[in-house]
């Protein structure tokens, strides 16, 4: 687990904000085709120094094709790569200031696990001391120090996965490169290892590149993130603003859960824009800004823990609320969901934290009830 | 731990099998062994037989001869007749250690040329496009279609001195006479490469095509280049494949006589060749015998690393 306050570090790295700050990482309009299948369609992307950055999206959408590029095992079919400055085309991996932790470890499985972490140190013809120095240090960080002697093939998923980690970092690269690094974890042991990589990048000041298919792995270790598909990037944006703020339906429905409400946008009042849709009675009122004008067709997006749930129409105001009948209640333990029904082709979900400890739910299946939320509750989605 | 609990888990399933096994499972088993039994233990005894026995005029040629109508009697005289003779007279006669280091040399020498030209041909195959790997492994696989003694034949035909090759070169001008490879230890080795390639390809074939490409891409990922990364990843890799390959090439190889009677010449001294000649020319059929019962000794050591090293390699694959 992180023992060291990693948040300080942290909370003010946002050098994607001061305009001037110069790009470590940088994809130009880069396009790869696979014959006529077009797997990253002119993609354009800036990562800076000493960034944790996550390219998250579905399976397929591109990610490790884009990875594969910046580590030099695939050339991009259009566009340019740049790392510090440096125009990548043409270089070949073994040439590349990148090391890459693959999805498949692809451990030596004829060395031993030292040999295995000094591979990459050899080939620097580094001094035998300093490479067995380097070895002990990174094996003592994977927490290793028992199993150096030991063959791949000797060690559990979870070890294999610590050495591939201690063999892409021995170099100190400046881009560490990872392909779903723990995709092969179960749950604990997955969470454990995103703070230790997270505590790992602040230490070793290293810039990271994680793929992911796992929002919750993304938010949790990641500065920012791009939301992937179809070979496009949607968004890049910090973990909140994703939540937050989701610049279209995709990224709102891939991160977390979300209610989307399609309307028509009624008035604009200054920075309230109210929208009606047809399966409410009352109007949605939001005051978050949007482009949208006055009859454009919107989605209106709010996520669940954001809808308030009682038994009394709320008293003020004749906007954002909704009457409901209870549809279905599923118990989570820490949050109970609840599918309230609004109109016939309209159910919303509202998680409610379990505050307390009582098992009789006050709000049962059938009941009729009130949502309701406020006016910066929710964004409007054009896309 | 997995690998903890894994071997125990083997060692108590294996029992648990070998009581489950039914009339029908004892049966496919003693085929094999019943084969082995009749076409290569009761003939093997037969020769060391018959290498104990003494040469004489007459059919067959040698002496004693089991007749069971002595009986018991009979019987023991006959054991009492065998003798290790024929093997003293090996150590005796300086043409059978020549002929079996000879052989031996020979095996080693055209095996280390088949590996020299398998594994690159194997390489190739490997990394080939997966939708031409097929093609070429089929013709690595053709000339089996034809008899090996056809195949030995028609290399007559390309090394003699008018033959193919001799005008190939002389037609392009690299020489002004032809070279005189038939009949030489020479085209013993090309025969040798050329019919054994097949056995050193294939299983390293199939080792190299099982090598894991991303293992390649670590490598040159942590700053190795190509020509290294083929020292330090493919080829231990493929070290099982390369090691099966030159047994399997190795041990036919020492006891081969088609090609060095072929196109070997008066001075390739190959133990095969002896053996026949021995036991046609001389029709000392007890000397042949003994010469054959230390062949198959000499090639126990071969043929127990070979399968020592199968097993291995089957073991660790589980
Ligand atoms: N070498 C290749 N040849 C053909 N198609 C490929 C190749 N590599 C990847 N693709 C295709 O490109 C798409 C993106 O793959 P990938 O980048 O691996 O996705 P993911 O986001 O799951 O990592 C997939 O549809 C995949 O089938
Ligand atoms: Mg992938």
């Amino acid at each position: 687990m992180a023992k060291k306050p990693i948040g300080p570090v942290r909370r003010d790295f946002t050098p994607w904000e001061s305009g001037n700050a110069k790009p470590f990482i940088e994809f130009r309009n880069v396009t790869k085709r696979f014959g006529d299948f077009t797997a990253v369609d002119n993609l354009s992307l800036t990562i800076y120094e000493r960034e944790f950055f996550a390219l998250l999206g579905g399976s397929g959408c591109g990610k490790t094709t884009m990875m594969r590029m910046l580590g030099g095992f695939e050339e991009p079919s259009a566009g340019e790569i740049f790392l510090d400055g440096q125009n990548l085309a043409g270089v070949p991996p073994y040439r590349r200031p990148a090391n890459m932790m693959f999805q498949s470890y692809a451990l030596f499985p004829h060395m031993s696990v030292e040999r295995n972490i000094a591979f990459g140190l050899q080939q620097d013809k580094l001094p035998k001391g300093e490479i067995e120095a380097r070895v002990q240090q990174m094996l003592k960080l994977v927490k290793l120090e028992d199993f150096a002697k030991r063959k791949p093939h000797q060690l559990s998923g979870g070890q294999r996965q610590r050495v591939a980690l201690a063999r892409s970092i021995a170099k100190k690269p400046k881009v560490l490169l990872l392909d779903e690094p723990l995709g092969a974890l179960d749950r604990k042991l997955r969470e454990e290892t995103q703070f230790e990589l997270m505590d790992l990048q602040t230490e070793l000041g290293m810039t990271f590149l994680i793929v992911t298919h796992d929002q919750e792995e993304a938010m949790t270790v990641a500065d920012r993130i791009a939301v992937m598909d179809r070979g496009r990037i949607i968004q890049v944006a910090t973990p909140a603003e994703i939540y937050e703020t989701p610049n279209s339906r995709f990224v709102a429905d891939f991160i977390g859960s979300i209610n989307l409400i399609e309307a028509r946008v009624a008035s604009r009042n200054g920075t309230v824009t109210r929208l009606k849709a047809p399966n409410l009675e009352r109007e949605i009122a939001v005051s978050q800004p949007t482009d949208a004008n006055v009859g454009d067709t919107v989605w209106f997006a709010i996520r669940p823990e954001k809808i308030r749930l009682g038994f009394d129409a709320p008293q003020n105001g004749t906007a954002n609320a909704a009457e409901a009948e209870i549809w279905d209640i599923g118990y989570l333990g820490d949050v109970s969901i609840f599918h309230a029904k609004a109109a016939e082709d309209l159910i919303l979900k509202s998680t409610v934290a379990n505050i307390t400890r009582t098992v009789e739910r006050p709000i049962s299946w059938e009941d009729n009830v009130w949502l309701s939320w406020d006016e910066d509750a929710g964004v409007i989605l054009t896309r | 731990m997995v690998d903890t609990a894994a071997p125990g888990a083997d060692v108590e399933a294996a029992p648990a099998l070998k009581r489950k096994r039914s009339l029908g499972g004892w049966l496919l088993i003693a085929i094999p062994y019943a084969w082995l039994l009749f076409f290569f233990l009761a003939p093997f005894f037969i020769v060391f037989k018959i290498s104990l026995s003494e040469i004489a005029v007459a059919i067959p040629p040698y002496l004693p001869t089991f007749d069971l109508a002595e009986g018991w009697q009979g019987l023991r005289e006959n054991f009492a007749a065998f003798s290790f003779e024929n093997y003293i007279w090996l150590t005796q006669d300086a043409l059978y250690w020549k002929s079996y280091l000879s052989s031996v040399w020979i095996a080693a020498t055209s095996t280390a040329i088949t590996l020299v030209i398998g594994y690159p041909l194997a390489y190739g195959m490997a990394r080939a496009p997966a939708a031409w790997r097929p093609t070429l492994l089929m013709l690595v696989i053709l000339p089996f279609w034809t008899s090996f003694l056809i195949r030995v034949y028609a290399w007559i035909g390309i090394l003699k001195n008018e033959g193919l090759l001799n005008q190939a070169l002389l037609s392009i001008g690299v020489i002004d006479e032809p070279l005189t490879i038939l009949n030489t230890n020479a085209a013993v080795y090309i025969g040798i490469v050329y019919s054994y390639l097949p056995f050193l390809v294939l299983p390293l074939y199939a080792t190299l095509e099982k090598l894991d490409e991303s293992l390649l891409e670590a490598a040159s990922d942590l700053g190795c280049p190509p020509w290294k990364a083929f020292w330090k990843i493919t080829v231990p890799l493929s070290l099982p494949g390369v090691i099966a390959g030159c047994f399997l090439v190795f041990i036919p190889a020492v006891g081969e006589f088609v090609i060095p009677d072929l196109l070997g010449g008066s001075e390739t001294l190959m133990i095969g060749k002896t053996l026949w000649s021995e036991f046609f020319a001389n029709r000392d059929w007890p000397v042949s015998s003994a010469v054959a019962v230390i062949l198959l000794l000499i090639l126990v050591v071969p043929i127990v690393l070979f399968q020592n090293q199968q097993q291995r390699a089957s073991e660790k694959d589980a």
